[in-house]
């Protein structure tokens, strides 16, 4: 049986009928028709499916959408300013062309900005350890980990 | 159905990729050059086969190849934009389509620049006279007085400009591509050879429409479809009625001799339904005869074909063997990180398929013999899927969603795999075992040098055989497969590319325990892996230097180059305790590009564990078209074989797979990561090579060698954090 369900996505309250036991991801996916959150495994264990909640990074894939309706969720869509102007850590992985495939992109961009909205000055260590949930086939971790840097260093002061 | 170029276009409009990049415009000359032209051409000779000029202003290129994350649409539209003297934004390209692009076959081997870069680069020049020579038609100014400048030709003095479009007057390109052909001089470039920001990357990163997942078409349906247990279960009892009260959007369930597919309204509602059947679903399982042994061992007691490949002109002597030793690989998966999907619409007896596979015309042809329809019926469309380093289950995907399509006509049918199925179900790189023996001369040159390699083969794709598709296996009237087939793939780089004056080298192919296919580099992997190993074990017994032992048996200058310029980054690094630095050499397929890696491997004393620290690269892959894109291959291409070599190996008991997410099957993390360093050596007047899979044995050898130096324990067989 479904049920409406209200979510506040990037900025707008969206009211939709779904499975309430539908997790996050489907929804984001089919009804609300966004790109960014990916289907990887469904298990947690891969980290393409990110979304910020309340400015975490957490995974979308198994989550029921009724565990989120008060939390304030962002994806990859709503990062760059309305006049296209990217995000500051969107900027630093176009700058530095880290992706292959892109596949993982939105996991790697989504725990980047979680990670340094915590630990705006984070070292190699907690860059990695900010990482670490998200897995890429293609092998882009190194040019991944200089963006994070990238963006440490560019950040807004 | 429509298989108009532009209407099938208009309906997938937001796929397709421009360009566009910033640089100050600068005019070459031109002179005539001497090219050789790839294979492609002579079959598709046409220039409007690959390009065609659009009102817009811009030109659109065709490419029978993909694009898997590797580039190949960055440098399709830099060698177009560079003989046409436009920008890169003015060039759209479109991948592999049947009736739209020209047919060629898979893309793969790290080849897609060896042959369809080089031929857009050859039409695109071929163009170029042909709209020049109507300018010079149209303006009445010799050909040599024009100038070409983003889509319009002009006499150089100055005066009217026209378009290619006007020049062409609504009507195609009508030449053909053939030598005698003058394309740009190469030091005349200002985009090929240079590093170009790929503009996908914005698409990318703003979560645009990309990929094969995210094709959304109205009044969509959802499918799943639930497997056996193993290879060789057939078709247990399945109850609709029962999945129809627990599934409330259940439009179809289909049944197929063990074929099991659900079609739902809603996405969640067929996973639900395929979690339902996957618990209620009774299966006769066949389990196939076990072996006690484990692998390596096990490949060796299969039936095997031989095939000699080298054959030394002295015998081995077997009384003054060096050294001997026996290596292994264990069975690897491509992984990918998007799980396989495709959609499929079948609509008054025609057949419609988006998928990720990796030629659309192969998969057409497949896709006919397996469900009786005629191949002009058939409309093929490769999207982007995430990066799959060879034949993964896209191709079985579509397959499955075609069948679930002609059983539910008249809507658009999604298959989306799941992880296990993904995990489980692809053809992987196969195990292998690799037997080296050698003969050391007294000055510590190799006289004799012999391989045994066993190997499954490293090519099923289906390319019109429906029994090389796993489903077709399974179907009611079932296409029963062979034993794969002999050779191909699996001695590649078996023979040493060294100077060594005696080599014999056999290949053992079995049918093994798994499905198998290619990922990239095929046996190069495993064989790289061994050899260079060996070369390391063999300096030793010569107590020469890794560095010295390599370059007395190397005369290839380019080869020695690039070990020369790998030695001065290593060999000055400060000495670390409990830190080791193992080196690697190969000339890919031995005629293609070389490259020679170095790997730094750390050891804890407390905990036994060696960590990879950094890598290190140097490749010269002859022409390079977009340097920035070679390294970020290079790159990749180390990390990724980091990870085949330290955590890799498919588990399986019993005729199933066990290893069926990311915790039964690890890849490299972060925590892992080591930092990377490539250096390409430039040679824009030699034969442009691939670059996409040279690095994968080199690396394991690296690693395996820097491990062997730290702990002083030699990882013959891998991986090197296995439990064998």
């Amino acid at each position: 049986m479904t049920k409406p369900v209200t979510l506040n996505v990037n900025g707008k309250k969206h009211t939709l009928e779904t499975d309430p036991d539908a997790p996050l991801l489907y929804v984001l996916r089919n009804q609300l028709a966004l790109n960014g959150p990916k289907y990887g495994c469904g298990l947690q264990q891969c980290g393409a499916c990110m979304v910020l909640l309340d400015g975490k990074a957490e995974p979308s894939c198994m989550i029921p959408v009724t565990a989120v309706t008060n939390k304030l969720i962002v994806t990859l869509e709503g990062l760059a300013k309305a006049d296209g102007t990217l995000h500051p850590v969107q900027q630093a992985f176009l700058d530095e062309q880290a992706a292959q495939c892109g596949y993982c992109l939105n996991g790697m961009v989504i725990s980047a900005v979680a990670l340094l909205k915590a630990a705006p000055n984070a070292g190699e260590q907690t860059i990695r350890q900010g990482m670490q949930r998200v897995l890429c086939r293609c092998g882009s971790q190194a040019r991944v980990l200089r963006a994070v840097k990238r963006a440490v260093k560019n950040k807004p002061r | 159905m429509n298989t108009g170029r532009r209407n099938f276009l208009k309906s997938i409009g937001s796929l397709t990729i421009l360009f566009s990049l910033d640089h100050t415009h600068t005019l070459a000359s031109l002179l005539p050059a001497d090219p050789e032209l790839p294979g492609i051409l002579q079959r598709v000779p046409a220039i409007n086969a690959w390009l065609e000029v659009l009102a817009s202003g811009s030109v659109r290129v065709f490419t029978g190849k993909i694009e898997m994350g590797q580039g190949l649409c960055t440098a399709v539209a830099q060698v177009a934009a560079e003989e046409l003297d436009m920008e890169m934004r003015q060039v759209e390209v479109i991948i592999s389509e049947t009736n739209v692009t020209p047919n060629e076959g898979y893309t793969g081997g790290g080849s897609s620049t060896e042959t369809s870069v080089l031929a857009v680069r050859y039409a695109a020049a071929a163009a170029r006279k042909e709209l020049m020579d109507l300018a010079a038609q149209a303006l009445a100014v010799p050909a040599e007085a024009l100038l070409m400048n983003n889509g319009r030709i002009a006499a150089k003095q100055g005066g009217r400009a026209v378009s290619f479009y006007e020049l062409l007057n609504g009507k195609k390109l009508t030449g053909e591509v053939k030598l005698p052909l003058t394309v740009k001089r190469k030091e005349d470039y200002r985009l090929s050879g240079k590093s170009v920001k790929r503009e996908d990357f914005r698409q990318m990163i703003t979560g645009q429409s990309m990929y094969i997942q995210d094709l959304r078409f109205p009044g969509m349906v959802h499918a799943r479809t639930v497997r056996p247990p193993g290879y060789q279960s057939m078709p247990g009892k399945m109850d609709e009625a029962a999945l129809a009260k627990q599934i409330p959007g259940l439009l179809k369930m289909v049944v197929n001799g063990g074929f099991l597919g659900v079609i739902c309204t809603d996405e969640y509602q067929a996973v639900k339904a395929q979690r339902y059947l996957e618990a209620n679903t009774r299966w006769d399982v066949i389990t196939p005869p076990r072996s006690t042994k484990a692998l390596p061992e096990q490949l060796k007691e299969l039936q095997a074909q031989t095939r000699t490949v080298k054959t030394p002109a002295l015998p081995f002597p077997e009384d003054r063997v060096t050294l001997k030793a026996s290596y292994s690989k264990p069975y690897i998966m491509h992984g990918s990180i998007g799980p396989s999907c495709a959609i499929a619409l079948y609509h008054n007896n025609e057949l419609e398929v988006w998928t990720h596979g990796q030629g659309a015309y192969p998969a057409r042809d497949t896709l006919s013999r397996l469900l009786g329809i005629p191949a002009a019926s058939i409309h093929v469309k490769c999207v982007r899927g995430a990066g799959c380093f060879g034949h993964n289950g896209a191709e079985d995907a579509a397959a499955e969603a075609a069948l679930l399509a002609v059983a539910y006509p008249g809507k658009h049918v999604r298959l989306q795999w799941s992880r296990a199925e993904e995990h489980a179900w692809e053809p992987y790189g196969t195990a292998m075992c690799m037997e080296l023996a050698a003969v050391l001369e007294p000055g510590g040159r190799i006289s004799h040098f012999r391989s045994d390699v066993w190997s499954d083969a490293h090519s099923t794709h289906p390319g019109g055989n429906p029994e090389l598709l796993i489903s077709a296996n399974y179907l009611a009237r079932p296409f029963i497969r062979k034993p794969n087939p002999v050779g191909g793939g699996g001695y590649r780089n078996a023979d040493a590319y060294y100077n060594i004056p005696n080599q014999t080298v056999t290949a053992h192919f079995f049918t093994g325990p798994l499905r198998v296919s290619n990922l990239r580099s095929l046996g190069t992997y495993a064989n790289i892996f061994a050899l260079e190993s060996f070369m390391d074990e063999l300096a030793a017994k010569a107590e020469t230097d890794p560095f010295a032992f390599r370059l007395m048996h190397l005369e290839d200058a380019r080869a020695k180059e690039t070990l020369f310029r790998l030695q001065e980054k290593v060999s000055r690094l400060p000495k670390e305790k409990n830190t080791a630095i193992g080196i690697a050499f190969s000339r890919y397929k031995n005629n293609a590009a070389y490259s020679a890696v170095a790997a730094q491997v750390t050891l804890d004393p407390a905990t036994g564990k060696a960590t990879v620290k950094k890598m290190w690269c140097v490749a010269d892959a002859g022409e390079i078209i977009s340097p920035d894109n070679a390294v970020n291959q290079l790159e990749g291409g180390m990390i990724q074989a980091a990870s085949w070599t330290l955590f890799e190996e498919v588990k399986f008991e019993g005729g199933m797979v066990t290893s069926r997410d990311w915790a039964s099957y690890p890849i490299i993390r972060f925590s892992d990561v080591p930092e990377v360093e490539a250096e390409i050596i430039q040679r824009p007047g030699e034969k442009l090579c691939g670059i996409g899979e040279i690095v994968m044995g080199v690396s394991a050898g690296a690693i395996g060698n820097a491990v062997a130096r730290v702990s002083g324990k030699r990882v013959r067989d891998l991986p090197i954090y296995g439990t064998r």
